[in-house]
């Protein structure tokens, strides 16, 4: 066991040498190599939450696909970004999807299946959108890499001025020189009061309610317990009783 | 490129080599972005379950996310090409921002379903139909 462990260590050092053969390591792009990895696990997962029939399972494929674009915002030099997508999408929101699961996975309602028909006209249609979508994203011309020196260090103080109103970044190549650029301060101060008046608002949906009326969940269990209505029947007999009583 | 392969017979090797080792461009994240919305736009129309039209809007405003964020990066802009610069990270941030508020409304609004109706199927979601 160990022998063949070692002998395939020994062996690694030859399987890299025919790779670099075919692929010279001085002329691999490792950005390229780690964007392919995370665009893969990406678009797989994103497949993978569309064919899964199972509710958990699509959240899990779910939690991968969102954690996969973090990495691609890291790559294309948005890193606040990108922490941001796993601190609030992954840490967040798919915490509140998974709650949501837990909260309703009955067993009827784990796998709901799909006609095959609506499979079929879902797959046209997606495929449809997916050529034109693919179409115009081969349109936009080819942008060349800048060199790495005019490329700013990364940062979150330009997000944080911006969010302050105050503009500190560069502006876009391509724009006039002299134009005024807004800083973010009141969308800001729109989206903190959004999400506070979001919070009161689904804490008041979400509430635990004290019905007078049953809910249809124990009406339907109710219906069928012959428990059930042999208290009924006792009930009738009793209310019969009762006004027999008083004639 | 044929140097590279060394009379390899996969057809594939070229194209891998010539994706690995060319720099990345704004066209590949278009890409991605396409097959996250469109996966994302046949999940809500596909899911009967009502988490499940949830995950597919979550898809789509990701897809959305990956073209702001690649529109804006200065990594993949050439010289003299217009980008977004930080507005379009900025734009993302507050797509992710909206999205949590979107998915906890949304989510209180499919528990009082579940409470009120004992399903989440949305099939079942007929009370409103004319």
């Amino acid at each position: 066991m160990m022998t063949t462990v070692l002998a395939s260590v020994a062996t690694m050092p030859g399987v890299f040498a025919a790779l670099g053969g075919v692929l010279p390591v001085a002329s691999v792009n490792w950005h390229s190599v780690l964007f392919l990895l995370f665009a893969a696990v990406a678009c797989a997962c994103a497949v993978a939450v569309v064919l899964a029939e199972n509710v958990v399972r699509m959240a899990f494929y779910l939690v991968l696909s969102l954690a996969s674009t973090a990495g691609l915002f890291f790559l294309a030099g948005a890193e606040f970004v990108g922490a941001m997508q796993l601190m609030i999408y992954v840490g967040g929101t798919l915490v509140l999807l998974v709650f949501g699961v837990m909260l309703t996975a009955q067993a009827p309602f784990v796998a709901i299946k799909t006609s095959s028909g609506d499979r079929l006209l879902a797959g046209m249609v997606g495929a449809a959108l997916l050529a034109v979508l693919l179409q115009a994203a081969f349109r936009v011309e080819p942008w060349r890499r800048p060199a790495m020196a005019d490329v700013a260090a990364p940062a979150a103080t330009p997000i944080g001025m911006a969010l302050l109103g105050v503009r500190v970044d560069e502006p876009a190549a391509g724009a006039p020189a002299t134009a005024v650029r807004s800083g973010y301060l009141l969308p800001f101060e729109i989206v903190s009061v959004h999400l506070l008046v979001v919070l009161v608002g689904a804490a008041y949906l979400a509430r635990a309610k004290r019905r007078r009326t049953p809910r249809a969940i124990d009406v339907a269990a109710s219906s069928v317990g012959p428990v059930v209505t042999a208290r009924q029947a006792a009930r009738s007999s009793a209310s019969a009783l009762v006004s027999g009583g008083g004639r | 490129m044929s140097h590279l392969t060394g009379g390899l017979p996969f057809a594939a090797v070229p194209l891998f080599a010539g994706l690995l080792s060319s720099p990345v461009g704004v066209a590949h994240y278009l890409v991605v972005g396409a097959i996250l919305f469109t996966a994302g736009v046949v999940c809500m129309a596909l899911k009967r379950n009502a988490l499940g039209v949830l995950m597919g809007i979550e898809l789509v405003l990701n897809g959305a996310n990956v073209n702001f964020v690649a529109f804006s990066s200065p990594y993949l802009r050439g010289e003299g090409a217009a980008s977004l610069g930080l507005d379009g990270q900025i734009i993302a941030l507050f797509v992710i921002l909206l999205a949590a508020a979107e998915a906890a409304v949304a989510l209180a609004i499919t528990l009082n379903f579940y409470n009120n109706h004992a399903t989440v199927d949305i099939d079942r979601a007929e009370d409103l139909k004319g």
